[in-house]
């Protein structure tokens, strides 16, 4: 019974970075932007948001350091695919490799790994916190409150404002929103640097309030598994959300298992996302409607004068 | 309106990759009239007036609006200054509604401007969407997803986005090739009575009738320049002609088929359409070597289906397709259909008679990869096929290739057209299978087309042609079939009596097989 009530009380804790990097990407993608640079972008904000807390000690300018540090990084991605139009998948693929490297090099050149910082005092949701077996799940840290709030705010923007209106018409058909007089590449950009900043957040939620000390590589694939879980949701934050529960709650029954006593090889249980990542992947493809609702422009540059 | 002249083009010029679409062109359309920017596929036509648009910047030139010296930054400047532009590829977001199509095109400007929430201003716009909907006379739900609609309804929807953004100089860039007949006649009657309200309408097209009909002026571009503008009823169709074409147009002399045996055998073909009624009921025809077979009827009455069966294309069907020598056609693969010598002209040229993304060399070669012409598995001999491709593109005058390497969906309709005839005629055809080969072509290229169906018919290949331009289908062919609902209704030979052909067409065949 407590091994229940402590396992739903940890998932929230791994499902919010999924949650938000999850967001980021949808908000760059509805736009037309494929945006495969998550993991590393995850792993900036990770490792700003601890120089921050290292420096300072505030949790919040950290976390919006941690924003501001992945969205300055995704320029130089907005510069590949939207100026150079390179190839998306090879520009989020590089700007991975070049996030990873970077973020190791500066961590011990400035020598902020594994220095532990202290987390943020957990908020108890009352009375919501005295239900059995649930009540856990009601105590903690207060950006966990926040992302329903930051779901909500993303959802209106999308749906229900012009700004969402265009940003999706940007990513559907830029050319007939070009002909609208919607500057394309400015919607595009401003995708890229609004859904770089949460995932920025959701790399700063990972080291500063999740692990609260930096490592390499910490990220572990989370923002791999981000990208799938866009696909899984078919680019609804609602669906995003409930996916990022879903993996969040396998990742939290992992620690649970162990303590429990139950001896799983080490490696078979870090590949378990990776597998149940497959396999929704494989569910999901093997439905009828496999690319409904997929930014109709998704990953194709804009060029005003191409004829065709 | 303190000045005559609406919008002034002088002196525009515009390149694309090295290709000169645009020079020196000069052009003005005047407050109060429908003037036709006539020519031929690749004159420049819709370069021109994506640079009156804002959508192309002009390399050299000047623009003017009411007199005044004008720079366009961008479609967003354009509309400010109350261009708006009906594109011939529709600029529509196909899974919005058509409120929010038009939403989006507003300029936010006072005169536009609709309070409160986003949810509220949508609400609004449905509202006058409604309005002037019925004040044009189209009946269009503001609600309803783009996608859902019908060709002539999105450009329905294209024009109320144009005009409710407060367009006084409207463009329609071939407004008319999409549509039917009666469709194409009401849109035009509303565009000329919006002209007579005082805005300037231009209207980009290619067909003849349009401008004598409903042009006040025209204005005639050919390779890149204005060639001429004048009033088109002090002018003769043929003189139109000729100065778009700039030499008299080709004449189609009509020589005698010497038709032999019959090469392929139709026998009783049925398909179930995907709305459950029968698509095809029985189609019966012999087709013989040396003759052009054509096929006549109203669009939607199986020709498409027809055509999918005879070229290979999926189609799931009942009955047989006996090829002399062969026996049933339809267990033929494509490679074997190549093996045969059989030509197929597919009517989506860019979909399926073309690799938009490849080469024209690419698409060219593609037909023959597979006999070892061009290289084995491990090699391309790419010398070779370049140099058989370049001598195609000059054989069959696809016009339009700066490079081989150039991408096949560059090509203008009739060179991409031209384009597929060089390759399948690559091999001699002794069978060729053609859909509504000249759709969207001009005089010249569809002339050059013809030439080739009928020159491929001389060397006694069997040609049927299925077309739903009863004109081409009589210029073409030596023997005439009638489909309605799913069948050949009636047969005509040469000389074939339009009246009794347009009869057949609507289903009043008085006596089948004349």
């Amino acid at each position: 019974m407590d091994m229940i009530a402590n396992w739903l009380g940890n998932t929230p804790d791994f499902a919010v970075p999924f949650a938000l990097a999850a967001l980021g990407l949808i908000l760059t993608e509805r736009a037309g932007v494929l945006a495969l640079g998550a993991e590393g972008l995850m792993l900036v904000g990770a490792l700003a948001g601890i120089g921050a807390q290292l420096a300072y000690g505030m949790h919040g300018i950290s976390l919006l350091l941690a924003m501001g540090a992945a969205a300055l990084v995704s320029l130089l991605f907005a510069l590949m695919v939207l100026v150079l139009r390179i190839n998306q998948v090879i520009a989020g693929l590089a700007l991975v490799f070049f996030c990873q490297g970077l973020t190791g090099l500066l961590g011990t050149l400035l020598d902020w790994t594994n220095k532990p910082v202290k987390g943020l005092g957990a908020v108890e949701l009352w009375p919501l916190s005295e239900l059995p077996l649930l009540g856990k799940v009601f105590v903690q840290n207060p950006l966990v409150f926040l992302t329903p709030l930051i779901f909500l705010a993303v959802v209106w923007l999308l749906t229900r404002s012009s700004t969402g209106l265009r940003l999706r018409a940007v990513g559907e058909n830029p050319q007939a929103a070009d002909a609208a007089g919607i500057s394309v590449l400015g919607y595009r950009l401003a995708a890229i640097l609004a859904g770089s900043a949460l995932i920025g957040l959701a790399g700063g939620y990972i080291s500063l309030l999740s692990t609260k000390l930096w490592i390499a590589d910490m990220t572990g694939g989370r923002g791999w598994i981000a990208v799938a879980l866009v696909i899984f949701a078919r680019w609804s934050p609602w669906k995003a959300l409930a996916g990022a529960l879903l993996f969040g709650c396998i990742e939290a029954l992992i620690p649970q298992l162990a303590a429990a006593g139950v001896r799983l090889p080490q490696y078979f249980v870090l590949m378990t996302p990776y597998a149940v990542t497959l396999a929704v992947m494989i569910w999901v493809a093997s439905g009828r409607n496999i690319t409904g609702n997929q930014p109709g422009a998704l990953g194709v540059p804009f060029i005003r004068e191409e004829r065709r | 309106m303190s000045s005559l002249n609406a919008i002034q083009l002088t002196g525009v010029s515009k390149s694309f990759d090295g290709f000169m679409a645009l020079s020196q062109a000069d052009f003005t359309a005047k407050w109060g009239e429908v003037h036709a920017l006539l020519g031929e596929n690749g004159a420049g036509k819709s370069s021109l007036m994506n640079i009156a648009a804002g959508l192309y910047a002009p390399e050299s030139g000047s623009l003017f609006i009411d007199d005044n010296p004008v720079r366009l930054n961008g479609p967003r400047d354009a509309s400010r200054y109350r261009i708006g532009m009906v594109h011939q590829h529709f600029k529509l977001v196909k899974p919005f509604s058509v409120a929010e199509n038009i939403l989006l095109a507003l300029p936010e400007q006072p005169g536009n401007a609709v309070r409160g929430s986003h949810r509220q201003r949508l609400r609004e716009l449905e509202q006058r969407i409604r309005e002037k909907a019925t004040e044009l006379g189209f009946a269009i739900d503001p609600a309803q997803i783009t996608e859902t609609l019908s060709v002539a309804e999105q450009q329905r929807v294209e024009i109320l986005k144009v005009l409710l953004a407060g367009a006084r100089i409207l463009i329609l860039d071939e407004p008319t090739a999409v549509l039917t007949d009666q469709e194409a006649e009401r849109l035009l009657e509303t565009v000329r009575a919006f002209a007579r309200q005082g805005a300037a309408v231009i209207l980009v097209t290619h067909k003849m009738s349009d401008v004598k009909r409903f042009a006040d002026r025209v204005t005639v571009m050919r390779g890149g320049r204005t060639i001429q503008t004048l009033d088109p009823q002090a002018v003769s169709v043929p003189e139109l002609v000729r100065l778009t074409v700039g030499e008299s147009a080709p004449s189609s002399e009509y020589q005698p088929a010497a038709p032999g045996e019959v090469r392929l055998q139709v026998r009783d073909l049925r398909s179930t359409g995907a709305g459950g009624h029968g698509a095809l009921n029985g189609v019966s025809l012999d087709l013989r070597a040396g003759e052009i077979y054509g096929i006549a009827g109203v669009g939607g009455n199986g020709q498409s289906e027809l055509a999918n069966v005879l070229m290979g294309l999926p189609e799931p069907c009942e009955g047989t397709l006996e090829l002399a020598g062969f026996g049933d056609l339809r267990r033929a693969g494509s490679e074997q259909r190549r093996e045969l010598r059989i030509a197929a002209i597919p009517a989506d040229r860019y979909g399926t008679a073309l690799a938009g993304e490849l080469s024209v060399a690419e698409n060219f070669g593609v037909g023959q990869i597979h006999s070892g012409r061009y290289g084995s598995f491990f090699r391309l001999r790419r010398k070779r096929l370049e140099a058989e491709a370049a001598k195609a593109v000059a054989g069959f005058d696809v016009q339009g290739v700066r490079s081989l390497k150039q991408k096949a969906a560059l090509l203008s309709g009739g060179n991409a057209q031209k384009l597929v005839i060089a390759r399948e005629f690559s091999r001699d055809p002794q069978l060729v299978l053609v859909h509504s080969p000249s759709r969207g072509l001009d005089v010249r290229a569809s002339a050059a087309v013809h030439g080739r169906l009928r020159a491929a018919r001389d060397g006694g290949a069997a040609v049927l042609v299925i077309s739903e331009d009863l004109d081409e289908v009589l210029a073409l062919a030596d023997r005439i079939g009638v489909m309605h609902a799913g069948r050949i209704v009636a047969e005509f030979d040469r000389p074939a009596d339009r009246q009794a052909i347009g009869k057949a067409m609507v289903g009043n065949a008085g006596a089948s097989h004349e």
